[in-house]
């Protein structure tokens, strides 16, 4: 038995089934980051001393390039499947994964440096919520990641038997991955720059 | 939403934060007197100001496809 609207739009809805669930799931995570942006404003305007500088803001800056530019390199592998240019599609799926790895790298440099440093999440109520807002944010490029891995590698066979169908998986992903990237566009005021 | 409005949506938001990095150099600048930060706050807007010509290309290129 076939599944239904995995390529066309169900008329209801106007979406195929996976862009309904991604945009369900999506608004789970809104709520998620919500509450703890929330969390830390409350923490941050209750707290009589707030400290500022303590973070790397050229290190942040470069990650936020890096993020930016693999939100670019994402729409153009979902655009290449869709103008059926399916090199220039692998192409920009490996920049993505590339970049993600570039980001994890840097974060992971950073971390290191705080702990060196003893900066651990138990020292202040601004460490914490600093290393909860952007190690949650880690795990999800991590699995934007996992995800972009298995369409580039395992997935991509999808691609000569059914190309409509794995079109729309890349742009479930890519909506995915603009989410994450979003989060880290509004953490890195928040945190390094406020 | 499609991805095409959520990448346009998320170019508008770059843009602003471009923008919004840029003023903060400039106010670090105030302070510090570096050449380096007012060199980072012009970086700043011409990344804007890139982004904004990438997204006008963008639609232009999609510009057949849904917004749904």
């Amino acid at each position: 038995m076939e599944i239904p609207y995995t390529i066309t739009a169900r008329p209801d809805t106007g979406l195929f089934n996976a862009k309904l669930g991604v945009w369900l799931f999506l608004t789970s995570e809104v709520m998620l980051f919500g509450a703890l942006f929330t969390t830390y404003i409350l923490l941050r305007v209750g707290a009589p001393t707030w400290p500022h500088g303590e973070l790397d803001v050229p290190l942040a800056t470069l990650n936020t390039a890096v993020l930016i530019t693999s939100s670019i390199t994402m729409v153009m592998a979902w655009a290449s499947l869709v103008l059926k240019e399916w090199k220039k599609h692998k192409l920009y799926l490996a920049a993505t994964i590339l970049l993600g790895v570039a980001f994890l790298v840097i974060k992971a440099f950073e971390y290191g440096h705080h702990f060196a440093e003893g900066e651990l999440p138990n020292k202040s109520t601004f460490l914490a919520i600093y290393f909860t807002l952007t190690g949650l944010h880690g795990l999800h490029v991590i699995g934007g990641m996992i995800v972009n891995s298995y369409l580039f590698f395992m997935g991509g066979k999808m691609w000569k038997t059914q190309p409509e169908r794995f079109t729309n998986r890349i742009e479930v992903a890519g909506l995915y991955w603009h989410f994450v990237d979003l989060v880290w566009i509004f953490l890195f005021p928040v945190l390094y720059l406020l | 939403m499609s991805l095409k409005a959520f990448h346009i949506f998320f170019i508008s938001v770059s843009i602003l934060l471009a923008l919004g990095f840029a003023g903060w150099m400039i106010q670090e600048y105030a302070h510090d007197g570096k050449i380096l930060t007012l060199a980072g706050a012009l970086t700043s807007v011409v990344v804007g100001v890139a982004l904004a010509i990438y997204g006008f290309r963008f639609l232009r290129k999609l510009r057949h496809v849904s917004y749904l």
